[in-house]
């Protein structure tokens, strides 16, 4: 057993035997389960879950990265040495080959992002490797249309979510039944906060990669939100970059993910501004959510994480 | 110390519930200015006066078109020790089963009566589910009293027709409170009002901030039914066999005389593994790790239980059945039956009784439809290790599964 540090406090001790007890339920009723891995804090929480849950066994499955091309090298620089230290394989789904083989276009302007087409390359994935349950870090309390899912979610052949007809999910009975081609999506952080998530990672002394903290970096503004400049993001000519002090709420993709103004050096600092956030952290940094009321809703639909 | 407790809501659908979570969560301090500001375009747009805190709550499409709860919505915020996991679940009898699906793990129920309109049709079958699922406390916020000039006479009257429902139910909850609320202006939701001075108990929160949780009862015999076993197969671990799931009900210690049913098989706990590490004890509700001292078989499915108190163990089943599908039920069908970690096939051998769901007596018709919960008897081809619902919830619910397009048609409490 790796040396786990002794009895977190009562919540996240619940939240944990929670995620555990779905890691063990997934694992035990499904043949091929994999985890979205992102390298971003909730996936390293997952990933110690699944030490929790399976160790001193290997996981019983890989890690599968949907890879943009578009991350933040400092998250793909983490994500290979966490994986390296973990010694379990990881699968690469990348959204260049997706583009490459005319599965999607890559849009263009100075809006265009990666962050849809990779819907394509996950569940392509997905079918590649006849995945039929896939872990993920997405928590209820991120978006609207995410507090409408169940720990367990039914997808369609077509990995298509359907929010009108969620299997009714009764106590811990976790209906995990699927038929060739569709899959269950298994969300083990469902009921964690963004700050239960920070308090854990403190807790268990997890390393998270460098851009979660403060650091100077040259960042433009656009739409009152704050960009990384980046080969992948076309400036206009009115967005002139700065260099300012910010830190990374969320992990996702350079073209949609903003910066917050923070000089939370520290996992302490962090949990402290967290406490007194006044915008939710997708509010706050994920230009993907901003389109409509329903962005989330929308892409959830088509198979979206 | 921080604790969580587990809360759904229940109500008709214009008790004014979703505007209750909204004040709860506003007052709260839980929502964030973006959430806000979402609601409020969304009220301006749709040409409502104030800000409409209902929509907080509504997370699809069709919800916010249609201005309903579908489905249930998850929702999360904490006061100085404690967090709350909040089920908001929908109040029309045709989403009855996400209601139940809310309710399912709730430890309180939220029950919203308007006061103009008292205990209707759809507050008398939420409570009526609320006591069925086994929520031990209820809490009953008599909301709108501002448009019943906040009269203790009013107030009066819809606690006693609710206690004496509650009275007739054989079942009930461990507590029950009554709190006096306008969800629209936040009278007791969270500050106390100066507007019901026949009023003295704790506001909404106040109160579910000091209801206990299912983590403090720990009394029960020890139960655990197996998920997984852990085997490495490598040469550094080449005996280790780890027994691992999740505590059903009691508490275990190193040294404890266990059973492992249905074989009947006994031997004592080597050595405990919870996410903590080792230990020497672990309670209801901790994922964990057992090593036994003896190399008896067991496998998923079975369960583990203190030897001085067998659980029971059973083939022919008596339920009550809440049925989630458009399709009857039907007597002398085949289904697949989930029940701890074991799935097994079943037959339902007979329908007794379909239940009115506001009154609880039974009625004469036997078709099992959509929404309607019904006594039933049925036959397992494996034996369950089972519990009566009342003393486990665990050990005493199963679900029913189509066997050929794996739906979820239907949930069972064992009685």
């Amino acid at each position: 057993m790796p040396s786990f540090s002794p009895s977190s406090p009562a919540h996240l001790r619940a939240l944990e035997d929670e995620a555990i007890f779905v890691f063990r339920e997934i694992c035990a009723e499904r043949e091929r389960p994999a985890l979205l891995f992102s390298a971003g804090k909730d996936s390293l929480v997952l990933l110690r879950l699944a030490e929790k849950a399976f160790r001193p066994a290997r996981f019983p499955f890989p890690l599968l990265h949907v890879d943009t091309g578009h991350n933040f090298p400092e998250a793909i620089a983490f994500r290979d040495r966490r994986v390296a230290e973990l010694g379990e394989p990881l699968i690469v789904a990348s959204v260049e080959t997706s583009i490459a083989q005319g599965r999607v276009t890559e849009e263009t302007g100075p809006r265009a992002s990666r962050n849809r087409l990779q819907t394509v390359t996950l569940l392509d994935a997905i079918a590649e490797h006849g995945i039929d349950a896939a872990f993920g870090g997405a928590r209820r309390d991120e978006e609207r249309a995410r507090a409408k899912e169940r720990v367990i979610s039914f997808r369609d052949e077509a990995g298509q979510w359907d929010p009108k007809n969620q299997r009714p999910e009764l106590w811990d009975l976790y209906n995990t039944d699927v038929r060739r081609g569709e899959h269950l999506r298994a969300f083990p952080l469902s009921n964690w906060t963004e700050l239960d998530v920070w308090e854990y990672i403190r807790h268990e002394q997890l390393e998270v990669p460098s851009i979660y903290f403060a650091h100077e970096r040259e960042v433009f503004s656009r739409d009152g939100m704050l960009y990384a400049t980046s080969p992948f993001v076309t400036r206009t000519a009115r967005e002139v970059p700065f260099r300012e002090t910010v830190r990374f709420r969320t992990v996702g993709d350079m073209s949609c993910t903003g910066a917050v103004r923070s000089t939370a050096r520290t996992l302490d600092a962090i949990i402290d501004e967290v406490v007194s956030a006044t915008v939710t952290e997708r509010g706050a940094t994920r230009a993907d959510d901003k389109f409509t009321e329903a962005s989330m809703e929308d892409r959830k639909r088509e198979g979206y994480f | 110390m921080t604790t969580l407790l587990r809360v759904c809501t229940a109500g008709s659908v214009d008790d004014g519930k979703s505007t209750l979570i909204g004040r709860l969560l506003f007052d709260a301090k839980a929502l964030m200015s973006d959430q806000l500001t979402q609601v409020e375009e969304a009220s301006r747009r749709r040409g409502f006066a104030r800000t409409e805190l209902a929509l907080v709550t509504d997370g699809l499409r069709a919800e916010r078109e249609q201005g309903i709860t579908i489905d249930v919505a998850w929702r999360y915020f904490s006061v100085p020790g404690r967090r709350f996991i909040l089920a908001d679940t929908p109040g029309h009898v045709q989403y009855t089963r996400n209601m139940v699906t809310g309710a399912s793990t709730a430890e309180a129920a939220l029950l919203l009566v308007d006061a103009r309109q008292g205990l209707t049709e759809q507050s008398r079958r939420h409570l009526y589910l609320t006591t069925l699922l086994g929520v031990r406390h209820l809490v009953v916020a008599i909301n709108k009293m501002d448009q019943v000039d906040f009269s203790f006479e009013r107030f009066a009257e819809i606690r006693e027709i609710i206690d004496a429902y509650l009275r007739q139910r054989t079942r009930g909850a461990a507590s029950v409170v009554y709190v006096p609320v306008s969800a629209l202006h936040g009278d007791n939701v969270v500050t106390r009002s100066d507007r019901t001075a026949f009023y003295q108990g704790p506001t909404l929160l106040e109160h579910l901030t000091q209801l206990d949780t299912v983590r403090d009862q720990a009394h029960a015999p020890f139960r655990l039914p197996v998920q997984w076993i852990v085997r490495p197969q490598t040469d550094a671990h080449h005996d280790y066999r780890g027994i691992a799931g999740r505590i059903a009900a009691g508490t275990v210690r190193v040294g404890d005389a266990i059973t492992v049913h249905p074989s009947g098989k006994s031997t004592t706990v080597r050595a405990l593994e919870t996410s903590g590490g080792p230990v020497q004890e672990a309670r209801r509700g901790a994922s964990v790790t057992l090593h036994l001292e003896h190399d008896v078989d067991v496998s998923r499915g079975d369960v583990l239980a203190a030897a001085a108190a067998p659980p029971r163990i059973g083939q022919d089943l008596v339920a009550d059945l809440a049925w989630f599908s458009p399709r009857p039920a039907e007597a002398g069908k085949r289904y697949l039956l989930k029940h701890t970690t074991r799935t097994t096939k079943a037959t339902l051998a007979s329908i007794e009784h379909v239940v009115d769901v506001a009154s609880g007596a039974a009625l004469s018709k036997r078709d099992v439809e959509e929404n309607d919960i019904a006594r039933v008897a049925f036959k397992t081809a494996a034996p369950l290790v089972w519990e009566p619902y009342e003393t486990d919830r665990i050990l005493g619910s199963a679900l029913l599964v189509d066997e050929t397009t794996h739906e979820t048609l239907g949930g069972l409490m064992l009685r």
